[in-house]
């Protein structure tokens, strides 16, 4: 037996993306650190849309945290973590970090994108919520379109304020209180342009109001974009077993491992192609126990029935499955 | 009539214009279905193998390149960007030309400092620096340098509205489609006039893959049809100058040397900084004297030929000498 500490693996989420490492840590607020990853070889990293995030590794947990740059070309991504003293724990891992250590991170994900089309855009943003909202500022400075934001956040515990104030200068309007950014907020849904699209950032009441308050006033569901902040999905699902009848073999499928590729593991050729759900090659027989269906091949109806799954992309809604393998 | 040629006569190994050529059939028949794959797959055919990278450079780069640009010059529609595309663009231009320096080590390079950019391509005896984001920066504006760098077509869409939008792009090589009457339309409306694809869903669950991939993924498909004549462009535009041998191929005793097997390798790609998506159409010609050099072809393009339901034929504007073509390839 060896005492020394077992190297830590990527975790399925962040697998074929970047190991970073720490290049500064800095105090946002009481509650907020910024912290910057570089590629510790130099260089540039992959260029991201804005608003995208990067799933962070600790431990043998993941988070999901915005990215606060335009995305354009970046030397270094910079992310603002909260901490949640009730979380999962990754916040406070997050918090621990210091200058030199390394990180496993995804390559960055795009689930909030600025519309192309867009004549202007209004960000709203609630605390933490600044931080993909500053990516989108950043980007429309760059491709010359305008952006105004309006930023809430409890006095003295506001993150990126500076950045924000010199970035948008008049175009920023800041609030403390709920009547003062009520009233801010109704003047400017009133008054936008046509062209202009809105995209909302923080807890989700907030954003609810926010948005049920554009849609009262006639804005179409095409113009309003919002992102649940922290809480980009990790889509790996849950783990189940499988039981292939013809084979007399039983098989674990980790979260965030697929069947085709548990299947592949214990040396089965599957027939695959697109391994994204589309195709219909990886087809397999279900003999018994109900799929979760995440394909984009099979119809509806082909879904209820049960019988057939697409392994690449598909789990199980059951703790086990039985096929026909 | 006698081809029993299993190789090529003058030497024991094949041309490289079939060596490399991306065969796409694996049966003896054809229907549409939603094939995408990973790129970056190098696939073995029966003659060689194609398929290890993003953009493929091969003996016809400068003849390709020459043409593309005579076709623009006399008809500046075959390229075009809505104003929204202008990012786009220049993230096309990055992504393409650093995915090239990594495969072409030996005559490419490209560096990106902040946006200032040094392109190098030896091919070309091109040394040049620009500036991303900077129209006036590159002869032409982006897109057509782009054009003038990969013998791919390039075609941009913009995702919005829960759909994707064919807002820019350079075209010169179209096959049976115009290019310029495309631009606007959403991924249904291009989709429109192919028989099949709605009822069968396939440009839907397309739609819907392509609108998930992330930033950075790419995905690759092939598509065929047949042209006669050593032609890339066989646009709606210049339908005059090749339509007409549609009708009097069949007879011609020249047909296995006239008739060529046109497949396109089209890659899918999300591009990192607008997320819009690319797609590249790479295309590439076979006369049937060539395919015949390679028996399991022969006989594959022949029964593929041979079995073609009628509204793919006609709409593939085959129709008229598909017969007489696999009649040719499958005699012995
Ligand atoms: C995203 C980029 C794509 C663009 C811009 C595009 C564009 C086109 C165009 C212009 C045509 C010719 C239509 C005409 O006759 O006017 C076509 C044909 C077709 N497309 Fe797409 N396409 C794309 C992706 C796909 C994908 C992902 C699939 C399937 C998975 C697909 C399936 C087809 C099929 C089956 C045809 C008929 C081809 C033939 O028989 O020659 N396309 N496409
Ligand atoms: S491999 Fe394509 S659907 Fe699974």
């Amino acid at each position: 037996m060896t005492t020394t500490a077992l190297p830590i693996s990527a975790h399925p989420a962040v697998e074929g993306g970047l190991q970073l490492e720490v290049t500064s840590v800095s105090v946002q607020t009481e509650s907020i650190v910024s912290i910057i990853l570089a590629n510790p070889s130099g260089g540039t990293l992959p260029s991201y849309v804005p608003g995208s995030h990067l799933v962070v590794q600790y431990g043998d947990g993941v988070n999901a945290y915005s990215l606060t740059g335009s995305g354009n070309a970046p030397s270094e991504y910079a992310i603002s973590v909260l901490r949640v003293e009730d979380g999962a724990g990754g916040s406070m891992a997050m918090h621990q970090l210091a200058v030199g250590d390394r990180v496993y991170v995804s390559r960055p994900r795009s689930a909030f994108a600025p519309v192309s089309t867009a004549t202007h855009h209004l960000l709203v943003a609630a605390g933490i919520g600044i931080t993909p909202v500053l990516s989108h500022a950043r980007a429309a400075a760059d491709r010359g379109t305008t952006s105004s934001l309006i930023y809430v956040y409890r006095p003295g515990a506001g993150a990126h304020v500076d950045e924000a104030r010199e970035l948008l200068g008049p175009a920023l309007t800041e609030c403390s209180n709920r009547t003062g950014f009520q009233e801010v907020l109704t003047e400017q849904l009133a008054s936008q342009n046509l062209g202009t699209h809105l995209y909302v950032c923080g807890p989700g009441a907030f954003m609810d109001g926010v948005l049920g308050q554009a849609r009262e006033l006639g804005w179409p569901e095409a113009r309003l974009h919002s992102e649940a902040f922290g809480a980009a999905e990790l889509d790996e699902g849950e783990p189940f077993s499988v039981n292939l009848v013809r084979s007399g073999i039983k098989l674990e499928v980790p979260a965030g491992v697929s069947l085709l590729e548990t299947l592949e593991n214990a040396g089965k050729t599957i027939p695959n192609m697109c391994r994204k759900g589309i195709c219909g090659e990886c087809s397999l027989s279900v003999l018994r126990g109900a799929p979760q269906h995440r394909d984009l091949y099979l119809t509806d109806e082909e879904k209820a029935e049960n019988t057939t799954m697409m392994c690449c992309v598909s789990r199980s809604e059951d703790p086990e499955l039985e096929l026909d393998l | 009539m006698s081809i029993n040629i299993d190789k090529n006569p003058e030497s024991d190994v094949l041309p490289e214009r079939i060596r490399r050529f991306p065969f796409p059939f694996t049966a003896e028949q054809y229907r549409y279905s939603a094939n995408v794959e990973p790129a970056h797959k190098t696939v073995e055919t029966e003659a060689g193998a194609w398929g290890a990278g993003l953009i493929d450079i091969d003996e016809f780069y400068l003849q390709e390149l020459a043409d593309r640009d005579q076709i623009l010059t006399r008809d500046p529609s075959r390229m075009q960007v809505l104003p929204h595309m202008r990012p786009a663009v220049w993230d096309a231009l990055t992504a393409v030309l650093s995915s090239m320096a990594e495969d072409y080590p030996d005559t490419m390079s490209f560096h990106r400092e902040g946006n200032t950019c040094r392109w190098q391509n030896t091919l070309q005896n091109l040394n040049i620096e620009f500036t991303a984001g900077d129209d006036d920066s590159l002869p032409g504006g982006p897109m057509r340098f782009l054009g003038s760098q990969i013998q791919d077509d390039i075609v941009l869409l913009d995702i919005r509205e829960d759909t994707m939008w064919l807002d820019a792009g350079l075209v010169s090589f179209a096959a049976d489609w115009s290019f310029s009457f495309d631009v606007g339309m959403n991924f249904l409306e291009i989709h429109g006039p192919v028989p099949r694809v709605k009822e069968e869903n396939i440009v839907r669950r397309a739609e819907q893959f392509l609108m998930r991939l992330q930033p950075g993924e790419q995905f690759r498909r092939t598509n065929w049809t047949m042209t006669i004549g050593q032609r890339l462009d066989t646009s709606t535009e210049t339908y005059p100058e090749w339509g007409p041998d549609r009708g009097t191929i069949a007879t011609d005793p020249d047909l296995p040397d006239k008739l060529h097997l046109r497949v396109e390798v089209q890659h899918l790609i999300r591009l990192p900084h607008t997320g819009v998506v690319m797609f590249l159409i790479r295309s590439y010609l076979l006369s049937l004297t060539d395919i015949a050099k390679v028996p399991v072809w022969r006989e594959k393009l022949g029964h593929v030929l041979a079995e073609l339901p009628e509204d793919m034929a006609e709409y593939k504007g085959i129709i008229r000498y598909r017969k007489a073509a696999s009649d040719w390839l499958l005699a012995s």
